[in-house]
């Protein structure tokens, strides 16, 4: 390898098993995760006759459609059937399964880094766009549909044409209350949610250096709301730290000998990107949406755009999500009234993003009902250790099991025709959360603010004067 | 899947920008076996009204003939559901036409048969202004990218490979096949150079 190599081109070759004539490479997988989703997948490799190449390598999940209460008895029979079938296909297959009532049970792209089976390094793939999540740990890991499931399922490689590599480089420290969310938001508002499409995004800097484990997930896991499929930031000290310990990570000398491998999965230092994007950290406020579209995103101090005075692409755009999301423009978002907020989904129900809700929501009640569905079973658990499901309950929200939940509503978990949600979700679209419903992406610790208030407002003030 | 060439039929204008998959199929419909068909889930929101009824003011509702859809930029952005496709090809879709698509959304549908066409953005406006009003014959050549409407000719751009595949209707589980010594191998390597891929190895 030369030495001007990206982090991206470091992993693509280290899994290019064989490279076609028109560049397409076939790329060997380490890692492939399924979920209920997978039926389709798993129904077509049935019907071509085909076995899972290596189950060992394979891991299933029951998250999106988990009901997050009365799991002992699932009323609705679509729902119970989705779970059912996996769990029979992974028994079928010798596919490893975190069911329903496993301890580790959760969120697939939660679950992966917290039992050590995402790794510095690997490719990973699975059945879902927010797959990228995993690149948080300088692994190759990008969301494919069901065609390509079966085709991983059959072969254990994918083939995939090399993306563009794109640097996004934060240097500064962030201001109080701005998280990774945030981050996120700000170059999809700038850059636009198909902005680095065909692209795999590296986030350098210092701020990114900074950031923890959790945070870098976040960050990588809305990459795909950019556009780009593939997020990725190289590891390092903060990284092997979460790993250590970590159920299905190497251990011992088997960990110092992967630690050295990994401590190259860097980009050189005369490397060239094809795009370059800088951000400076102190210029981020807590960030909301207010249209239908991730990049339709403000700081939370902004007022709703006026659509007229729009480019002619994005004005069109812009009324219709008005429209839809019932709003005036030119108005300032804070103060917008609200009826209910989500904490949950593979974006921000992590450990860290609980307790930051928490920490505002302490002592406090919450205006309007919400949810707050933990990332998986284990960070429920840890948050009941630290004594938070109290702190939300005793501010009035429910504290439930863990799954996908009302990011995408296929468990029953839905926001209202015309109800407007505070969410600390990924995807604003038209529906998402329920038909009619309107979302308000933010940060954990702005939607413990919109509780507060019943309304869309900025955390900082709340936060002033309470312990970190 | 049976691979084609050339494709004529019905042009429909869709003008949205960003039609994403959660409105091209709301989750709610996922949970279906494929056997009954997707093609009644449809952009099935956007069709209807708060009571559930098709909106005859909605272009899809007005021509359910179309095979050949013009549509704004980012089209199937959003998440990875390959049912989203299958709603687009069930009701009969062969070729969406666009200025841009969500990456995965492009993959998934050539890998139904289905041809994501790209165009400029000028291309795609013009288009989407001839169609403005009434939906038009119209025909897609595989082999030389170019659609024709009336008396416009316009050239899309398409991966070669993703020719090739929609040409022959190849599934790419035959061409891996070829490689099955080559993924052997490697798979041999990789277990050699990093144990720890296997999880349950190196405990
Ligand atoms: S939480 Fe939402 S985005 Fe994450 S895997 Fe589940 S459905 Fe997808």
């Amino acid at each position: 390898m030369s030495a001007h190599a990206t982090l991206l081109d470091k992993l693509w070759s280290a899994h290019e098993v064989y490279r076609a004539e028109d560049g397409a490479s076939l790329l060997w997988v380490d890692r492939h995760l399924v979920h209920e989703g997978s039926h389709h997948a798993f129904a077509k490799l049935k019907a071509r006759g085909f076995g899972v190449a290596n189950p060992e390598l394979t891991f299933a999940v029951v998250d999106h459609y988990a009901p997050t209460r009365g799991r002992d008895a699932i009323a609705d029979p679509n729902i119970a059937r989705m779970i059912n079938t996996l769990e029979q296909n992974a028994a079928q297959h010798g596919i490893q399964l975190f069911g329903l009532n496993d301890p580790n049970q959760g969120i697939v792209h939660v679950i992966g880094p917290e039992q050590g089976l995402t790794l510095p390094g690997l490719l990973i793939n699975c059945g879902d766009s927010h797959t990228s999540t995993h690149g948080a740990f300088g692994a190759l890991a990008f969301g494919i549909g069901a065609t390509e499931v079966a085709h991983v399922l059959a072969t254990q490689t994918i083939w995939q044409k090399k993306p563009k590599a794109m640097r996004i480089k934060v240097d500064g420290i962030l201001g109080p209350a701005v998280t990774a969310k945030d981050i996120a938001l700000n170059w999809i508002a700038w850059l636009g949610s198909d902005g680095a499409r065909g692209h795999a995004v590296e986030y350098s800097g210092s701020t990114i250096r900074d950031l923890s484990m959790e945070a870098r997930m976040t960050l990588c896991n809305l990459s795909i709301e950019g556009g780009a499929r593939f997020g990725m930031i190289a590891p390092d000290e903060t990284t092997f730290e979460y790993i250590k310990g970590r159920p299905f990570a190497p251990q011992g000398a088997a960990l110092d000998r992967a630690m050295q491998s990994w401590g190259d999965l860097k980009t050189d230092g005369e490397a060239v990107f094809d795009h370059d994007v800088a951000i400076d950290a102190a210029k981020i406020a807590p960030t909301v949406t207010w249209g239908t579209s991730p990049d339709q995103a403000i700081p939370i101090n902004g007022s709703i755009p006026n659509p007229d005075f729009l480019k002619a692409g994005r004005a069109d755009a812009a009324r219709a999500a008005l429209d839809y999301m019932g709003l005036a423009p030119g108005r300032p978002i804070a103060g917008t009234p609200i009826d209910q907020v989500f904490l949950g989904s593979c974006t921000n129900a992590r450990i860290e993003d609980l307790r930051v809700a928490a920490q505002v929501l302490s002592g406090q009640t919450a205006k309007v009902p919400g949810m707050v569905s933990p990332g998986s079973a284990l960070v429920k658990q840890q948050a009941e250790q630290e004594g938070l499901d109290q702190i939300f309950v005793s501010a009035g929200l429910d504290w439930v099991a863990s799954g996908c939940s009302m990011c995408v509503g296929m468990n029953g978990d839905l926001v209202g025709a015309g109800k407007r949600c505070a969410s600390s979700t990924n995807r604003n679209f038209r529906g998402r959360q329920g038909r009619g419903a309107r979302t308000h992406l933010m940060s954990p610790a702005m939607v413990a603010a919109a509780a507060i208030t019943g309304t869309i407002a900025d955390v900082r003030p709340l936060l002033k004067g309470r312990a970190a | 899947m049976e691979g084609w060439r050339i494709h004529t039929g019905t042009a429909l204008a869709l003008p949205f920008d960003n039609l994403d998959t959660d409105q091209l199929i709301p989750a709610r419909f996922m949970s279906q076996p494929r056997d009954a068909g997707y093609d009644d889930f449809l952009l099935y929101d956007m069709r209807r009204d708060a009571h559930g009824n098709l909106d005859p003011g909605f272009p899809l509702n007005c021509d359910s003939q179309a095979s050949i859809l013009v549509v704004g930029r980012n089209f199937g952005s959003g998440s990875s559901r390959e049912a989203a496709v299958y709603a687009l090809v069930d009701a009969g879709v062969r070729a969406v036409i666009a200025p841009s698509f969500g990456d995965i959304f492009a993959s998934n549908a050539v890998n139904n048969g289905l041809l994501p066409a790209r165009v400029s953005d000028a291309d795609g406006a013009a288009l989407l202004m001839a169609l403005s009003g009434k939906p038009e014959s119209a025909s897609v050549d595989l082999e030389t990218g170019r659609l024709m409407i009336g008396t416009m000719s316009i050239q899309f751009a398409l991966d070669g490979a993703w020719r090739i595949k929609l040409i022959n209707g190849w599934d790419d589980i035959d061409l891996t096949q070829r490689h099955q010594s080559d993924i052997q191998t490697f798979s041999k390597t990789r277990r050699h150079n990093a144990p720890w891929v296997w999880p349950h190895e190196t405990h």
